[in-house]
């Protein structure tokens, strides 16, 4: 047996055969043809069954993803249909006798070469389309499987360099008991994806990943971050287990998560959920949130072309908004930086994005893009409990210059007769250590606190939680990390104000007895954990929890504090082992 | 033959998804229409087909550039009308 171990990207135990996601080479060769009319339609029949293709994977990314994830597809197509690219095509196999694989190859290649010779960022993301496109009809010409999760046939634990979202939009999710992958994070799009689908997902686990064998049997350890592969049947059978009795809480949890999470001692906690798209919003409703403690808008820009529009944005988040009624939803602006491709937004790149122009520091300088969003967003939110929320704030000044932009998008509302949410609260992330040491300025300016720990942490421990090197530093559970968060809590309870926390902390067991002795008001978290995570508060006692939360500040390391909590509240022990 | 000029308005000229608008529209009608306009740094005019996206994508049309429409064939005026039209509306964008 071998252990691997990388980053924990989405909690929870699978035990299942490898599937490896290994994107084949396609290897094309020259040769000559004698009947060129054969071969041209040859080339006819691959570019119509391509199109077909496509046309199949925008009605599914329609379906699961979004619209903006969808609109690439359709970049794709017209790629397909354009008419100097299929002449070039066409001249090369009827005038020089050229099989139709390298013909398609070498043309779309010259495209590809004229696009990222330019220098607009915009042309360089067709460059990309027009080799995905020439590609699929390679692979159809060459007899290659579409993707490399064709052939997945029964449940397996998917092993991959990285994925991207076109990668995962064609696999059959109900195939799938977790993600182990080389590189990528706990933020990248496999883990977003492993976390909204309630499987485990392991990250950063180095190459040795990809020498595993297709078909052997692993143990996928998403709460410890670890991968087991080949063991013993002992080693299994006690995985077994743990699976079973996790699967038990599950749906005893299950079964009274439409019920308030009240403590023992009688205090009401808000439990509501992370989500990024209408899908998360269905889940969210499913699994008894009570609303929506972060709504990411970032998937309304990825994978696409131009801005969204207003009108666009106005429709996907009242979408969202609707599925919930009178429900909180907090919906956070655009929280992108340089690390992002967003082409056609013109971000450059900057040596360090995570301490580069991102975010609401973007969006300050940027009109263009964070106006319409925010009239979206106060548009969609008639008639919805909307709360609009800022991230990465560090100063005071920064919180009062987006509550004018606010207002003046409010004001032009009101000169065109718009209809748009009136009163809203606005709150702030607190993710950033300046943030969290002058809170007590910033409760001045805000109705509320939304504390975000992946980045408070790794700003706080300077470790980048994409390294799997340091990446054990970012850990929220570090006193240094929770004693921000204390400060935070007390800062914006001597104002009036409510504290949340959408990251990752707010939805570990673990943590729950600690969070709910410093005071915090509401916990947000990915759909499938808030059923634990409510059973959980309701087994605690709020006044307990503030001695134990006390004590912990006082220790030194993540394994202290875990350890402190297992003897004070033994049964969270048993839940996480 | 017909044959137009206009000026592109619009924000991001003749690019993402005003240039898929724009080849759409072209695509609907039979007749063979070129899209044409000057390089600003080297002076020479360059003409492409204006169904093809990669095509018109090329010819690098930003916010003020003159654009020259040209058809011909059974549908060359309806076409020009309507390609002309677009670029005047700013591609249906506000």
């Amino acid at each position: 047996m071998k252990r691997l171990t990388g980053i924990s990207a989405s909690r929870g135990i699978c035990i299942g055969p490898v599937f490896p996601f290994i994107r084949q080479e396609l290897k094309v060769e020259s040769y000559c043809v004698d009947d060129t009319k054969e071969e041209v339609a040859r080339l006819d029949a691959a570019i119509t069954k391509a199109k077909d293709q496509i046309s199949l994977i925008y009605q599914k990314a329609l379906g699961e993803a979004s619209k903006a994830d969808a609109e690439i597809f359709q970049a794709h197509r017209m790629i397909l249909e354009d008419p100097e690219l299929l002449k070039e095509v066409k001249t090369k196999i009827e005038k020089d006798s050229t099989c139709a694989e390298f013909a398609m190859m070498t043309t779309a290649q010259s495209f590809s070469d004229m696009m990222s010779a330019m220098q607009d960022e915009y042309f360089k993301a067709r460059a990309t389309d027009i080799m995905d496109v020439g590609n699929r009809v390679l692979r159809i010409l060459l007899g290659v499987a579409e993707t490399p999760t064709a052939d997945l046939k029964e449940p397996s634990v998917i092993t991959a360099d990285d994925l991207t979202p076109s990668d995962t939009v064609m696999l059959d999710k109900r195939l799938v008991l977790g993600f182990c992958t080389v590189r990528g994070s706990a933020t990248s799009h496999t883990a977003i994806l492993a976390r909204g689908l309630g499987i485990p997902a392991v990250s950063g686990a180095g190459e040795e990943v990809m020498n595993i064998i297709k078909g052997t049997r692993i143990i996928l350890d998403g709460t410890r971050a670890e991968a087991l592969v080949d063991p013993d049947d002992e080693m299994v059978a006690q995985y077994r287990e743990k699976i079973e009795t996790a699967r038990n809480i599950q749906d005893a949890a299950m079964k009274h998560t439409h019920e308030p999470a009240i403590t023992r001692d009688g205090v009401r906690l808000e439990v509501v959920s992370n989500i990024g798209n209408v899908e998360g919003a269905r889940q969210s409703i499913e699994n008894g949130a009570e609303g929506v403690g972060l709504l990411r808008t970032e998937f309304l820009y990825l994978e696409r072309t131009s801005v969204p529009t207003e009108e666009e944005q106005y429709q996907a988040y009242k979408a969202i908004l609707d599925v919930f009624g009178k429900l909180p939803v907090v919906l956070r602006t655009l929280d992108v930086g340089g690390d992002k491709e967003i082409p056609y937004l013109g971000l450059a790149a900057e040596s360090n994005s995570f301490l580069g122009q991102r975010a609401l520091r973007l969006c300050l300088v940027r009109p263009d893009i964070f106006k319409p969003q925010l009239r979206a967003a106060l548009r969609a939110g008639v008639g919805n409990n909307l709360k609009m929320m800022f991230p990465m704030v560090a100063t005071a000044q920064e919180v009062r210059d987006a509550r004018k932009v606010l207002d003046e998008c409010i004001s032009e509302l009101k000169a065109e007769g718009k209809a748009f949410a009136e009163n809203i609260e606005v709150g702030i992330m607190v993710e950033i250590p300046s943030a969290a040491l002058v809170a007590d300025q910033l409760a001045k300016e805000v109705d509320f606190f939304s504390i975000g720990t992946n980045d408070l942490s790794q700003y706080t421990m300077a470790a980048d939680r994409t390294n799997p090197k340091v990446s054990g530093l970012s850990n929220a559970f570090f006193p240094a990390v929770l004693r921000l968060i204390r400060d935070v809590i007390k800062a914006a309870h001597a104002e009036g104000k409510w504290v949340g926390m959408c990251g990752e902390l707010a939805g570990e067991p673990m943590a729950a007895p600690i969070l709910l002795g410093l005071g915090l008001d509401e916990f947000s978290m990915n759909p499938p954990m808030v059923p634990l995570v409510k059973q959980i508060l309701r087994d605690l006692d709020a006044g307990e929890m503030r001695s134990i939360a006390e004590q912990a500040l006082n220790l030194e390391s993540p394994k202290q504090i875990e350890d402190l909590v297992k003897e004070k509240v033994p049964f969270i022990g048993q839940l996480v082992d | 033959m017909k044959e137009s000029r206009i000026v592109v308005n619009n924000k991001v000229g003749l690019h993402a998804r005003p240039a898929s608008v724009f080849v759409q529209e072209a695509s609907k009608h039979v007749s063979e229409i070129k899209v044409s306009c000057q390089d600003p740094d080297t002076n020479e005019i360059r003409e492409v087909n204006a169904k093809s996206i990669l095509g018109v994508l090329t010819l690098g049309v930003f916010q003020g550039m003159e654009i020259t429409i040209r058809a011909e064939g059974e549908d060359e005026e309806p076409a020009v009308v309507a390609l002309v039209s677009l670029v005047k509306n700013n591609f249906g964008e506000e």
